[in-house]
């Protein structure tokens, strides 16, 4: 490995693109490799993800030119603190998702094995490239990957699953040309196309319109992409008809990884003081997040499906992290980044408590919760962990982002955000509540109110033990990041943020 | 006063969480309480190790974990705090013996879960008691509500379901929408969220600010049962009793009036309080809950629905003692913690017991009781006599001190308020014990096939009743601790 490490960042991108041909091979050869050498790639990719941010933490940063080529002209990729610890976050989950999900992969798509654990590979492999290029074009390159397998991801499932992935692809492709349209513009004005070089040519031509134009592209595009209200529309569908081994990669991870891009490119390629002062988008923006916020809630408010439910609070909780980071305060923007590590790990714990109840009962209405607490006490449990997370309840880590995206928001004086934040904490409550009551009470006992009337029994028949384990895994996680959030922000985030904030 | 580092605090609050498993795992349900017993001894006992070094004035603290910079999950045992730490564990021991005794009687369900989330709440109070910080003791809080919530609603019907939701609508909806802004506000405004005795509120020189924080916790705190957030608690009655009991007439509400005399005395601070006449308004607000809820309390048929209204007033009693500000009141309110917690868990645990013996719940069907079940009654006028503050009762101690305190701070209408208080708790506790003895053989509604409820029962009850004629003639413990707790906040002695 010691000889191995200088190449970290790329094996982070080779390892599980060289898994997914392998596992594409094996799906015509034989079938039985396919999920063992995606976990072996994405494990190994895990390793490396962590192997990088134990050493950004010591050096700061590191570069690694692609083919030896120097920047700007070759692609550079630069891993820091902040993409570092996104970069583990992504492996994560990914891997967590793949072991929790064997089974059900196995049952829906026996023929296409090969061909679904090709993509979910790829699709991770686009996002991980996403987020360590230093390279504004490689990194539309490697969106349209995940975005094309994420397609392909949400399609491949059944009855209305293809037409809502067909709708993700017409919307998707709108916001990823937006973006390669911006970057085109600001290739135009530099004549550059690595980050850092852009960044340091742009300054004296921030009064350029063209510029201006190239910023606003870029952010609309990116917008689409992580779904930001009111531009979310494709996102309920695109998600609630998905497959479950599907929806667990993509819904904690894509809204996740555009944020990541969206504080990359305004700090990297334009400048805090650009994005945040010259363009006075931080009051619009941090509104449009309000309404994100309010509007996720009521619309999440409205559903009888969990997995539909669902969809909507990411929809809210992409307005809490793009509101605070565009109220521009540090405290705020920490809120923000730590968001994106605990949202993530918290819908990944959501998801598969749904996955895990889904696959036994078959069916996510409200009303099929009946009598669950019972039936499966364990995955329960964990949906209540992840629930009291969305909520924000310390010492779960959904309290601490929470904390601080609140913290940021009184620090700016901006107290809709902070309204906003507290009316969909208290939403989200009164969202899982129902469900936890549904399954703790009901079906009632018979004969009503005496005192002596037990519910009527029922045997346990909980969910595999490969989805349990990987789903108490994430749940643990969710307390154990609570309790480190101290350490998480003190030497990684505070050190990622510019000092200029 | 010197601080020293010691992990017992820790240890208390773990006790009973570590027993969750064996509980769980137990194979035969006397294993599952001999777990129970154990947690219950254990923390009682580490609780009672601290006691000396609180009263030579050293401070125990402990640093769990630092969570945010500069504010950790911290323990800090001082001498209030250990007066409700030791009033919550000695009595969770005579509860889980109440507990057997009931929950066999009556062949409940789900028995394992309640005494697993028996533990998990005694822990979460423990937490609050020895909470060195604002967002320790909301920590704790916030994991009370949750831990009791399968309490509340052990029965799972349609009546425990809709007590759940109010209980969580109050409780939860207090803490995040009231709480956990102005505890943000206070600590992006001072930076620290330490209780310190001068209080920390010092920085904010706007008076409208503070006001609207100190209304923000102290109606936040909706397990103090303030008016209007006080409906939760006789909602919360559809309780099995022990619940009620420990949880309602104990811990919860407890660490409801606990956390409001925190925000009284180590957040804002006496000085600043009395600065800005914020005491006065506070005791008005406690004075209106106590008259109404007594008020409410005399038309009250079932029992246990009069017990939760007779709470709701005797937890502002707590909170007015403290914010009279008055030597005498604070160490009064902080007394009063104990002393009405022996007098009504006792009363409690009657009802408990009359329900176990004969199924009744309402007033009106008690008459001639008292002579089936003598000693069960008994103890339910020795506390009744406690809660209303007569002696030889607990009661009358800290009631003396409160009266004391309001002469002292010369607010002699929230005298008034306290002896009008004491008529109408006699009017609503005495005639139930009269009724239940003196009737004629005619009226009498139980005959001789009735009799005391299970010795598990009866045991608890009469040592808890003993327990609150004890606390008369020998206060000592708990005043001590009081009196302590307040000369460290006014700086004297």
């Amino acid at each position: 490995m010691q000889n191995l490490s200088p190449h970290f960042p790329a094996l982070i991108i080779i390892v599980p693109l060289i898994a997914a041909l392998l596992i594409s091979a094996a799906g015509w050869l034989n079938r039985r490799f396919c999920f063992p050498l995606a976990a072996l790639g994405l494990f190994t990719s895990l390793l490396v993800s962590v192997g990088l941010l134990s050493s950004v933490l010591v050096k700061d940063v590191i570069l690694y030119r692609l083919g030896g080529w120097p920047a700007p002209w070759g692609i550079l990729y630069r891993i820091d603190r902040l993409n570092g610890l996104v970069l583990v976050v992504i492996f994560f989950v990914a891997f967590l998702n793949l072991i929790a999900n064997k089974r059900t992969v196995e049952e829906s798509f026996p023929e296409q094995l090969g061909g679904f654990y090709a993509l979910y590979v790829l699709f991770v492999t686009g996002l991980s490239g996403m987020v360590a290029t230093g390279d504004a074009f490689n990194l539309y390159v490697l969106l349209e990957i995940s975005s094309l397998t994420g397609y392909a991801l949400i399609g491949i499932g059944h009855e209305r699953a293809p037409l809502a992935g067909l709708n993700y692809l017409f919307v998707g492709t709108i916001g990823a040309s937006l973006y390669l349209l911006g970057i085109g513009f600001l290739y135009l004005m530099t004549g550059s196309l690595n980050m850092t070089d852009i960044g340091s040519l742009l300054p004296g031509l921030y009064n350029n319109p063209v510029v201006v134009l190239a910023f606003l592209l870029c952010m609309t595009g990116l917008f689409i992409k992580m779904a930001l209200f009111p531009l979310h529309a494709w996102l309920p569908n695109a998600y609630s008809f998905s497959p479950a081994a599907s929806i667990g990669v993509i819904a904690p991870l894509t809204t996740k990884v555009m944020i990541y891009v969206m504080i990359r490119i305004t700090f990297d390629v334009f400048t805090p003081e650009f994005s945040f002062k010259m363009m006075h988008l931080g009051q619009v923006m941090v509104w449009l997040s309000v309404a994100a916020i309010i509007m996720g809630s009521l619309f999440a408010l409205a559903q009888t499906r969990l997995k539909r439910m669902l969809t909507y609070v990411i929809i809210a909780e992409v307005g809490y992290m793009v509101g605070g980071f565009w109220l521009g305060n540090r405290m705020a923007v920490t809120g923000a980044v730590l968001h994106i590590l605990n949202d993530a790990v918290m819908t990944l714990c959501i998801f598969l408590a749904a996955g895990a109840v889904i696959y036994q009962i078959c069916g996510d209405d409200f009303e099929d919760f009946k009598g669950l607490f019972r039936k499966m006490p364990i995955s329960m449990a964990a949906f209540t962990v992840a629930a009291l997370s969305l909520i924000g309840v310390p010492p779960t880590c959904g309290f601490f982002s929470k904390w601080y995206l609140i913290s940021g928001g009184i620090a700016a004086g901006h107290y809709g955000f902070v309204v906003a934040l507290l009316f969909s904490s208290l939403v989200n409550a009164v969202l899982f509540f129902r469900i936890i009551e549904i399954g703790y009470f009901e079906p009632f006992p018979e004969g009503g109110h005496g005192e002596h009337h037990s519910p009527p029994a029922m045997e346990i028949r909980e969910a595999p033990a490969g989805m349990l384990v990987c789903l108490l895994l994430a749940a643990v996680s969710l307390i154990v990041l609570g309790l480190y959030t101290g350490d998480i922000v003190t030497r990684i985030i505070d050190l990622a943020i510019p000092p200029a904030i | 006063m010197n601080t020293i580092l010691s992990i017992k605090p820790l240890l208390a609050v773990l006790a009973s969480l570590l027993a969750v498993p064996g509980i769980i795992l137990s194979r035969s349900p006397d294993a599952r309480e001999g777990w129970t017993f154990a947690a219950a001894l254990a923390k009682f006992g580490i609780v009672v190790s601290m006691i000396p070094m609180v009263l030579n004035g050293v401070r125990l603290e402990y640093t769990l974990a630092e969570v945010l910079p500069g504010l950790g999950i911290t323990f800090r045992v001082d001498a209030f705090g250990m007066l409700f730490a030791v009033v919550a564990s000695s009595l969770w021991i005579v509860t889980s013996a109440y507990s057997i005794g009931y929950m066999r009687g009556l062949h409940e369900h789900s028995q394992t879960r309640y005494f697993c989330f028996f533990a998990l709440a005694l822990s979460a109070t423990l937490g609050v008691a020895f909470a060195g910080n604002l967002f320790t003791l909301y920590l704790f809080y916030e994991a009370l509500s949750f831990a009791t919530y399968p309490l509340v609603t052990h029965h799972q019907d349609r009546e425990a379901r809709s007590s759940g939701r109010k209980y969580l609508f109050y409780i939860l909806g207090g803490s995040i929408a009231f709480v956990l802004p102005a505890m943000l506000v206070a600590y992006h405004s001072t930076g620290t969220l330490d209780f310190t005795p001068q209080g920390f509120m010092g920085g904010i020189e706007s008076k409208p600010t503070l006001l609207v924080l100190l209304l923000l916790f102290v109606f936040g705190f909706a397990k103090a049962g303030i008016m209007p957030m006080h409906s939760w608690l006789p909602a919360a009655m559809v309780a099995p009793t022990p619940v009620s009991a420990l949880l309602h007439a104990v811990a919860v509400v407890k660490v409801g009036a606990f956390c409001v005399v925190r925000i009284i005395t180590g957040v804002f601070g006496t000085d600043l309080m009395a600065a800005f006449h914020f005491d006065t308004l506070i005791c008005v607000i406690a004075s209106v809950t106590i008259l109404t809820s007594s008020l409410i309390a005399l038309t009250q048929d079932e029992l246990k629905r009069r017990l939760a209204f007779s709470t709701i007033g005797q937890l502002s009693y707590i909170i007015l003692g403290v914010a009279l500000l008055s030597q005498a009141g604070m160490t009064g309110g902080m007394l009063h913690i104990a002393m009405h917690a022996f007098g009504k868990i006792t009363l409690f645990f009657c009802a408990g017991a009359i329900f176990v013996a004969t199924g009744i719940k309402h007033i009106s069907g008690m008459v001639g009781i008292g002579r089936r079940m003598p000693v069960t009654m008994g103890a339910f006028f020795l506390g009744s006599l406690s809660v209303i503050g007569l002696p030889p009762a607990g009661g009358f101690i800290s009631k003396w001190h409160l009266v004391l305190g309001t002469v002292q701070a010369h607010q002699f209408a929230m005298l008034v308020v306290l002896l009008i208080s004491s008529l109408l708790n006699a009017a609503y506790f005495l005639p139930v014990v009269y009724r239940a003895f003196f009737c004629t053989p005619e009226e009498a509604m139980f005959d001789n096939r009735v009799a005391e409820a299970p010795i598990w029962c009866l045991a608890p009850l009469v040592v808890t009743a003993v327990a609150s004629v004890i606390l008369f003639f020998y206060p000592q413990p708990f005043l001590r601790l009081a009196e302590l707790a307040v000369q460290a906040l006014t700086g004297g002695g």
